[in-house]
């Protein structure tokens, strides 16, 4: 079992960093800078924090307004309220002026856990994703977190970066380089292609790997940034094995799978089984159980895995 | 000078070597002779496109027209002057009163206004900062302007630049949640470089505001938010510019100027009429309006 690490920790730190070496750089939050780690900012650089309180729609703006003015905001709160309690907020004053706002929403997904549907955000990437010149990025562990919070800093332009709340296994060496946009081969493989975002990188890896055992052969990719895409990568995966898996721990619609389905209709058909939150809402329990019941371990990828050869 | 022509205006704007308040040695009588020609661009400009809002923007007219040339800082020929006094229209379909200020004052030829909602047009329907120069926002969703400026005053206070903000809020816009969480964060960061003025025209699409969504006791929520609240006569533009002169005084608090007014100001039968929020008058009104606006 690989170590695991805080990814928000990370972020929370790395947020320091940039902030000792851009004074442009500023933070707000919404009455949630413990949980998503904006505190350790805060407490250094208090006159460049701005906590909104339970206000998200009011964050947004002033991010905007700070931005529209040279500077570089990183608004945080959970996943389930940006995008989706501000998505008019977002699509007005971030998204159609292109402004330069980093959102880094944590507690993403069903990891969350205990707190239940309300906290549980399953349907955010689909939501920005929707909005034009939005770039949307899911690190897979903490390194690739901490390389993903400098590139928003530094590369102009909306970015909604989606973290988890648990401690999840560092799937990368520390020589690791993250590449916008670019998709990471994490196993090689010629048989299937398992290509997985978040914290179900970890998953696929062990489902490949298991895999193996039985002499299936399975790549698997990181798609840390899912939009822009990195079509490349898809169309080499489905000419190459001629079979796709997606995993991702958000709806089946509008999400991951929905972005490579569209890339490999057009492109290069070929198979496809989507490992995915079905049309329902989640409930509380921890979040290994919940993984379980809805379907997002590495035993459920190997089914798909299963299901989408037969039809080669 | 001659107010007759905009082209006037014009002119000396491209003079202008980057001082502040370019226009500020109009006289009262020629600001109110600057405020008739940007009606008639308002009433031209909706009647061309045969769509917009022309009773919110004959409503803001003074207020506009004392803030771009008396009271604000800024240089037409350089619309992203770092320095400069920031105007955030917030109630975005005033777009055309906007735009026919910022075309007086030369941003760009008076003679675009007519291209107002055309595809390809600079001037959407609502305000687009990425299109028009002079455009700080892009609105037309309501609510969002005051949390915008908060963050470009904020912006302000940590560059140490001496810029002030002003953003105009409608009244029914204050039926958004939005405007209030935005009031309450202005006065906890005590952002004193922030005047809000609320274009106080009584109505919104559905009817009187007291009908549709009773805003009262107006004055009293705004002063239980932490605001410094000034009251005038949103059409005497010597009311106007005193209350944004008094505005500089207040210190550690934001300042809301309740601005009264008439929508549809002007013309006879736009005023006081909602069927003109968001309707354009036909060819005939537009007559009609050119006539009494001379």
């Amino acid at each position: 079992m690989s170590p695991e690490a805080s990814i928000r920790e990370v972020y929370g730190k790395t947020l320091v960093e940039l902030g000792r070496e851009n004074r442009d750089i500023v933070a707000l939050d919404a009455d949630l800078c413990r949980s998503t780690m904006t505190q350790f900012f805060a407490q250094e650089f208090p006159e460049r924090f701005f906590d909104c309180g339970i206000a998200e729609q009011n964050m947004i703006g002033i991010a905007a307004g700070l931005a529209a003015s040279g500077k570089i905001p990183f608004a945080s709160t959970f996943a389930v309220f940006i995008p989706g309690r501000c998505f008019d907020q977002i699509r007005m004053s971030i998204a159609q002026p292109r402004l330069n706002v980093k959102l880094v929403a944590t507690h993403g997904g069903i990891s969350v856990g205990e707190d239940g549907t309300s906290h549980q955000a399953i349907e955010d990437l689909s939501l920005i994703g929707a909005l034009p010149g939005f770039t949307v990025i899911v690190p897979a562990d903490a390194i690739e977190t901490a390389q993903v919070i400098r590139v928003a800093a530094n590369n102009y332009g909306p970015f909604y970066i989606r973290l988890c709340r648990p401690k999840v296994p560092i799937v990368y060496s520390e020589d690791y380089r993250f590449v916008l946009g670019k998709a990471a081969t994490m196993r090689q493989g010629n048989e299937v292609t398992i290509i997985a975002i978040g914290i179900m990188v970890a998953a696929a890896i062990e489902a490949a790997d298991n895999l193996r055992q039985e002499g299936i052969n399975c790549r698997v990719l990181n798609m840390p940034t899912l939009k822009p895409i990195d079509k490349d990568a898809i169309i080499k995966a489905a000419a190459d094995t001629g079979a796709i898996v997606t995993a991702e721990e958000h709806l089946e619609h509008g999400g991951l799978g929905s972005a490579v389905a569209q890339v490999v209709a057009t492109h290069q058909p070929v198979p496809m089984e989507f490992v995915a939150i079905k049309d329902t809402y989640a409930k509380s329990g921890k979040a290994a159980e919940l993984l379980q019941r809805y379907g997002l371990t590495a035993k459920d990828i190997e089914r798909a895995v299963g299901s989408v050869m037969k039809r080669k | 000078m001659s107010l007759s022509e905009s082209g006037d205006l014009s002119q000396k704007t491209s003079a202008d070597k980057g001082s502040a308040g370019v226009f500020s040695s109009l006289s009262v009588a020629e600001m109110e002779s600057v405020a008739k020609r940007i009606r008639r661009h308002i009433i031209s400009m909706t009647g061309k496109a045969g769509s917009g809002h022309p009773g919110g923007s004959l409503s803001a007219v003074e207020i506009v027209t004392s803030l771009y040339f008396k009271v604000l800082r800024h240089k037409p020929s350089d619309p992203g002057w770092s320095d400069r006094d920031r105007f955030i229209l917030s109630k975005g379909h005033a777009a055309p009163v906007l735009y026919a200020t910022l075309a007086e004052c030369g941003y760009f030829p008076v003679d675009e206004l007519a291209t107002l909602r055309q595809l390809d047009s600079r001037l959407q329907g609502h305000t687009d900062r990425t299109l028009t120069p002079g455009v700080e926002m892009s609105a037309g969703a309501l609510g969002q302007g005051l949390s915008f400026a908060v963050g470009v005053a904020l912006a302000g206070r940590l560059n140490a630049q001496d810029y002030r903000v002003y953003v105009l809020l409608g009244d029914g816009e204050c039926d958004e949640g939005q405007i209030w969480e935005a009031a309450m964060a202005s006065a906890h960061f005590k952002v004193d470089n922030l005047v809000a003025i609320v274009d106080n025209n009584g109505l919104q699409i559905d009817g009187w505001n007291r009908d549709v969504m009773n805003l009262d006791p107006f004055n009293k929520k705004w002063q239980a938010f932490g605001w410094h609240v000034i009251e005038v006569d949103g059409h005497d533009l010597t009311q106007l510019i005193d209350a944004f002169d008094r505005a500089k005084l207040v210190k550690r608090q934001p300042v809301v100027i309740i601005a009264h007014t008439i929508k549809g100001k002007g013309v006879s039968f736009m005023e006081n009429n909602v069927d003109f929020h968001g309707k354009a008058p036909s060819a005939e009104e537009v007559k009609i309006a050119l006539k009494e606006l001379e």
